[in-house]
């Protein structure tokens, strides 16, 4: 699919993701540009149903980035966002929602070219997996016309 | 259950307990719950192997609570949701008393419930052979087939919320779908709605679904919603040593621990 | 009026689901799922469930959907864009397989969608809608079907009602209306001429366990009653009742938005659940669920006959089988008509 652009959508704390890909920015670091970045105050304010809220509207793929371990700005988000991402990682896998589209990393605000970096691997790999027909097609038609049940 | 049917009598004689919660005779060779307050009704209490629904969805509710100190005829997961209810602040020695019934179908009253606690920590939670057939099944299909399998099975759905009425761990006022501004989760029964409702209640009962299958026995289309919370618990065991309604402590999701595994973090 | 009778062989049934199909109808008819039955859209017959004594949901599905989408609309900066339901698109349905009961409600759901402001939607899909009903040779301890005037062999609501004669596997075919009339004439080689039928002798025995009319009066007087918490004491406030009954017609509005489009959906909704009465103040007229159970029963029994000038219950017993907590409305209501005022 040589004109497929992938959209992603990133999830990242404030403190260190947010202000890493700030420095990406401003060190004129060159990376790919089909991320949407939403900013959060701490990984542990990721709610499950916000990651699938993003592909119900088309995403590709989803990032989710947050501080490195003992580096939270609130002490233990990052560690309470972990545990809930191990478990979001097997219900993806169980209910069939392709865990290999999303993909988690920790990025320090120092990391302005690893920020970098985990967007063009997400990039790359999400234009090999191809657009995500099959969440997309469940949720841009929901409602068959006489309902079947 | 004699001993049952005479230990609700006194209690109830005695005015020490309002009401005694237990099953009795339904229809269609059915159980259901019984509210016992005047003590010669305490005769139509039962107890037998077709008592499985969980009374704990019963002891949050307002009408029930009203009459006074409650007595329940508990089973063991029946045990299991009330300490959890408890470790929430749901139901406490105040206003509960446990009324247990052991595998054996004897009764063993409790006197508080650290007493409850200390006996079901007795008891694994464990998932049964058949369940973990159907689980052994799904892991061994493609990604592609699981989803299609569940958009397939969760399709007849129409959002009754039995499962969420039937769950003893489902007592919140206002439940997260009922929530407009925004609308976090579709309410009409489409395939969207349908897989998005079972997929947050699973994850709201991560760490507190105790597998006592009210959801699915709940359910009037038959669906199998009780995997999803199966397979969450295996996860649980898997990743963090599984876990047990406590009445105090850490709770699976409210911890961490510093080691947890990170090797899918880049 | 003379009901037209003719004789259906056993191996015809078939062949008229065949023609039926070739001529354009889209067939509901009962498909069994996790030993549950529904009315799904089906194209085979040999997938249809036969043998049940009622299915686990109505057939009140095809005419009042459980999610429709009545208005997409898109918005661009000076306007609303909005399409509506377009009911020149609803297609010729054949209900198969329904149960006298749930003829009759077809009677009380259209006289809840047609009070006040007629609803365009529901009426289009019933008018296209023809009732190809079976009578009930076998019934259960939940079917209450006489007490509410119906019948094993009620005709009311269906526009051709079969009735299976005994060992045979024969059918009795009643016509009853113009709309079963049509269906005669695109399979005429079907519908044989026959002698009059007695299908009484084919129909299952319904004792009448209360008098609805009693239940009535009772209820004009028992609002305040504390029965009404006694009795819903183990009702957990779900959905299951509203959604499997027959003429349960309240609905809620969702608006599904993305980005500047979207569109407005019907979906089932039920006075059971405790959100039903929740005002935007927070304030909640039925709070505790004494006061939905008590609504739920007053509204089949009381205002729906005092307004509607219909009862709202058809006897099909779906409620009590679906009910996961065995609440039993038939119990329920034999105690009403018991109390002493």
């Amino acid at each position: 699919m040589a004109d497929f652009e992938p959209k992603i959508v990133a999830f990242v704390c404030n403190w260190c993701t947010y202000a890493g890909a700030d420095l990406t920015g401003t060190s004129r670091i060159k990376y790919a540009t089909n991320v949407r970045i939403i900013r959060f105050p701490c990984t542990g304010r990721i709610d499950y149903m916000l990651l699938l809220k993003a592909f119900d509207e088309g995403a590709d793929g989803i990032i989710v980035s947050g501080c490195h371990p003992n580096d939270c700005h609130y002490t233990s988000g990052n560690f309470h966002a972990r545990r809930r991402w191990i478990m979001f990682r097997e219900l993806c896998d169980f209910v069939g929602i392709d865990i290999n589209r999303v993909l988690f990393s920790w990025v320090s605000a120092a990391e302005g070219s690893k920020w970098a970096d985990v967007v063009n691997t997400t990039v790359t790999r999400i234009r090999e997996l191809g657009p995500y027909t099959e969440y997309q097609k469940v949720a841009k038609h929901p409602i068959r016309e006489v309902t079947n049940g | 259950m004699d001993e049952l049917r005479k230990r609700a009598k006194e209690l109830l004689e005695s005015k020490t307990i309002s009401v005694v919660i237990g099953y009795e005779e339904g229809t269609y060779n059915r159980t259901r719950a019984l509210f016992v307050e005047k003590p010669e009704e305490a005769s139509k209490l039962i107890f037998d192997s077709r008592c499985v629904l969980n009374l704990a969805t019963y002891i949050t509710k307002q009408e029930v609570k009203a009459k006074g100190k409650m007595a329940i005829a508990a089973t063991i997961p029946v045990m299991r949701s009330i300490i959890q209810l408890a470790y929430e602040f749901q139901v406490s020695d105040k206003n509960l008393l446990v009324l247990g019934i052991t595998p054996e179908s004897n009764l063993m009253e409790f006197k508080d419930l650290l007493e409850v606690e200390t006996y079901i920590h007795k008891f694994e939670i464990e998932i049964n052979a058949s369940y973990r057939e159907k689980l052994d099944k799904l892991a061994g299909m493609t990604q592609t087939e699981r989803w299609k399998f569940w958009i397939d099975e969760l399709s007849p759905c129409f959002k009754c919320y039995a499962c969420r009425a039937a769950c003893p761990m489902c007592y919140c006022h206002r439940c997260t779908v009922d929530f407009n501004q925004p609308q976090w989760i579709p309410v009409p029964s489409h395939e969207l709605g349908n897989l998005e409702w079972h997929i947050m209640r699973a994850v709201h009962l991560m760490g507190r679904c105790i597998d006592c299958d009210g959801c699915a026995n709940a359910c009037p289309l038959g669906i199998p919603i009780n995997l999803l919370n199966k397979r969450l618990l295996e996860d649980a065991k898997r990743h963090f040593g599984g876990y047990q309604p406590v009445l105090k402590g850490d709770h699976l999701m409210s911890t961490f621990k510093p080691d947890d595994k990170e090797n899918f973090i880049r | 009026m003379t009901i037209d009778k003719r004789i259906v062989r056993k191996e015809a049934l078939e062949k008229l689901f065949e023609i039926l199909k070739q001529n354009n109808r889209t067939i509901f008819a009962p498909v069994s799922k996790n030993g549950k039955t529904s009315f799904k859209i089906t194209e085979s017959y040999s997938s249809i469930e036969k043998d049940f004594i009622q299915t686990t949901q109505s057939s009140k599905e095809s005419v009042f959907p459980r999610t429709e989408k009545i208005l997409d609309f898109t918005k661009s900066k000076n306007s609303l864009d909005a399409k509506p339901f377009d009911i020149l698109q609803v297609p010729e349905v054949i209900l198969w397989g329904v149960r006298p009961c749930d003829a009759m409600g077809m009677g009380e759901l259209s006289a809840i969608f047609n009070w006040d402001s007629k609803d365009e939607i529901y009426n289009s899909r019933l008018s296209k809608t023809t009732i190809i009903g079976f009578s009930c040779f076998k019934a259960d301890e939940s079917c209450f079907c006489t007490s509410v005037g119906g019948n094993p062999g009620n005709i009311e609501g269906s526009d051709i009602l079969f009735t299976r004669l005994g060992e045979s596997g024969d059918w009795l075919a009643e016509i009853i209306t113009e709309k079963g009339v049509a269906i005669v004439a695109i399979a005429q080689d079907i519908f044989q001429k026959t002698e009059n039928q007695d299908k009484n002798k084919y129909l299952a025995e319904v004792p009448v366990k209360f008098d609805r009319e009693t239940i009535r009066k009772k209820l004009d007087a028992f609002f305040e009653s504390e029965e009404w918490v006694e009795q819903s004491l183990k009702c957990i406030g779900c959905g299951a009742c509203a959604y499997v009954c027959p003429t349960c017609a309240c609905f809620d509005i969702q608006d599904e938005i993305h980005g500047k489009s979207g569109s407005r959906v019907r979906c089932w909704d039920s006075c059971g659940i405790s959100q039903f009465t929740l005002h935007t103040s927070g304030h909640n007229p039925r709070a505790v669920q004494s006061q939905r159970w008590r609504q739920r029963i007053m509204h089949k029994f009381s205002y729906m006959p005092e307004r509607l000038s219909v009862y709202g219950c058809t006897g099909c017993g779906r409620c009590s089988r679906a009910c996961p907590v065995d609440m039993n409305i038939l119990e329920h209501l034999i105690s009403i008509q018991e109390v002493t005022l």
